[in-house]
């Protein structure tokens, strides 16, 4: 019996093809990609303000609300801040996976690799806690630089009003190091495969025709690398573009485009401009994409 | 991997303090939480501790929403797993073995859901269900984990497939063995290491996801929720710690062995999620 199925089968490849990609197809076209349309398709009804219900009617008024100035200050100080995490997770992100790639031995890699990648799968809900702790008024930082006294210098910049605030745990700057903790191994690891794929005879090359480590690694290692922290920017840029965990767990009222979401869907029961809004996201992610694959980031991730 | 650069220069002290500051700023956190299960303290975080003490385990185990949370989690995570396991193998299979139109979509369809924001996936797929009058419950939080499961596994199993021999396969069947024979024999243990790995990450990965589990859970409260809820609204402060540090505890154990499982094979591939 089963050998007949199996010659069947055999003879037959495309139904094959159909049996394996059949299930996995359906559930990501039905249930995930259905979904995002049908979100699609919402971002153009509108909320009717005095009834409260969900007008089913294709409608643009929905998408003239983002431009209105509250939506607009959310959007851009979103971006600002992914902007911002990006770069520093990029400088902090770099030197150790150069390390990783071209420096440390063989066993000491196994092992850097590992620390390297436990932080990016293991709980990031705890991962955010450790700061509340870390960021607490009476907690370790504020100890920390009471007892370098740097508590003037933290004073001063939390008087800054683009960046201050009451104190670490409620102000952007806390917020900022918070996003770029969380983020920075996704971009690691990008950047360390990239690093891995440049040849060691080019190195070589470049010291044999005479330049200094320093030209050696501007002109040949950075470039070769670029990829991977494009890639590496992916991750933090969208993460921290849709991410309301941390806004919501730390920070304080200024709203950043995942919390305005969640509000918008869960309070406020706007499903329509929730959707609008998290088309921003997806919109500006799929512009990045369409780059990152220029630049042959895909490659590295 | 390419070979060690042995011969090469060696890394300068500035390179080497940068490493170790990054690695210092990945790990230091997670140390920290550890140290506050300790304390003594039930409403604020002081530094240094005043005091230390074992007695929050004990309290922590008592709690029965506490456990709730936890099977729920469990069990999520491990029907999750099973969806993935099933979903990502065969679309890894159809991708390495066959040439069809579309086919490089797949992979983008399938890295979408972690591609996209979570909130983008988790506000979509309520407001899908929503739509349709299906009761949020277990089920509803299933699908949404098995969407960003799947590519896990299918990253996991196709690289496999691709270093897999191929002429195994058609030795195989020279020899007179079936499809199902091939399979169970020749390519199963193949890739049994790469299943156990990508289920592992699948696993870890649902177990501790909020973003969509928030939109897609009803009244059920997983314990990533759980902590989500003390983080808004601190109220059990030396519980959360223990739970923090069991939950840390919890999801490194099976990345440690997917790593090494991969590391044994010379995968690299359950580094970049």
């Amino acid at each position: 019996m089963l050998q007949r199925i199996s010659t069947y089968l055999y003879l037959r490849p495309q139904l094959v093809l159909g049996l394996l990609l059949g299930p996995p197809l359906l559930y990501m076209l039905v249930v995930y990609l259905g979904s995002l349309f049908n979100l699609l398709v919402y971002s153009f009804y509108y909320l009717e303000e005095f009834t409260g219900l969900i007008v089913r009617e294709f409608t643009l008024r929905t998408y003239a609300q983002i431009f209105e100035p509250a939506n607009r200050d959310i959007f851009l100080r979103t971006a600002g801040m992914a902007t911002a995490v990006t770069i520093v997770d990029a400088l902090i992100a770099f030197p150790l996976a150069y390390y990783i790639a071209k420096f440390a031995s063989a066993r000491l890699k196994t092992w850097l690799i590992i620390a390297v990648t436990i932080p990016l799968w293991s709980s990031y809900l705890v991962r955010v806690y450790a700061w509340k702790l870390i960021l607490a008024q009476e907690g370790i930082l504020s100890w920390f630089i009471n007892l370098l006294r740097l508590d003037g210098v933290l004073n001063w910049l939390l008087s800054i009003e683009a960046i201050g605030g009451s104190s670490l745990a409620l102000s952007p700057i806390g917020l900022f190091i918070v996003f770029a903790y969380i983020w920075l191994p996704y971009m690691i690891i990008p950047i360390q495969t990239a690093l891995e794929r440049v040849p060691g005879s080019l190195v070589e090359a470049a010291s044999d025709l005479g330049a200094k480590p320093l030209q050696t690694f501007r002109t040949v290692i950075l470039p070769l690398a670029f990829p991977g922290v494009v890639a590496g920017s992916i991750f933090t840029f969208s993460l921290t573009l849709g991410d309301f965990i941390v806004p919501l767990s730390l920070g304080n009222s200024k709203f950043f485009i995942g919390q305005a979401v969640y509000s918008y869907q869960g309070t406020a029961g706007n499903i329509p401009l929730a959707a609008a809004m998290t088309m921003g996201p997806v919109l500006i992610m799929i512009v990045y994409l369409l780059i990152a694959r220029r630049l042959g980031a895909f490659d590295a991730l | 991997m390419p070979s060690k650069s042995s011969s090469g220069p060696k890394a300068s002290l500035g390179l080497k303090l940068a490493a170790l500051g990054g690695l210092l700023f990945l790990h230091v956190p997670i140390w920290i939480i550890f140290l506050y299960t300790l304390t003594p303290d039930e409403t604020t975080f002081t530094f240094p501790l005043p005091g230390f003490t074992l007695k929050w385990f004990g309290v922590a185990m008592q709690r029965a929403d506490l456990w709730r949370a936890l099977t729920l989690s469990l069990q999520v995570a491990a029907v999750a797993t099973v969806a993935a396991l099933i979903l990502g193998t065969l679309a890894a299979a159809a991708v390495y073995r066959s040439r069809f139109f579309g086919r490089e979509a797949i992979s983008f369809l399938l890295v979408l859901p972690i591609a996209l924001p979570g909130i983008v996936s988790g506000i979509a797929l309520r407001t899908a269900i929503g739509g349709f009058d299906i009761p949020f419950s277990f089920w509803t939080i299933v699908i949404g984990h098995a969407t960003f499961c799947v590519v896990v596994v299918y990253n996991n199993v196709l690289a496999r497939f691709r270093r897999m021999q191929g002429s195994q396969i058609e030795a195989s069947m020279d020899l007179g063995a079936n499809a199902f024979q091939t399979f169970r024999y020749v390519v199963f243990p193949n890739v049994a290491t790469a299943l156990l790995a990508g289920g592992m990450l699948a696993f870890a990965l649902s177990f501790d996801e909020v973003i969509v589990t928030t939109f897609t859970a009803g009244q059920q409260t997983t314990l990533p929720i759980w902590i989500f809820s003390q983080l808004t609204r601190p109220r059990d402060r030396p519980v959360t710690n223990v739970v923090a540090m069991f939950v840390m505890l919890i999801t490194f154990i099976p990345i440690f062995l997917a790593q090494r499982l991969s590391a044994q094979s010379s995968d690299t591939e359950g580094e970049t999620k």
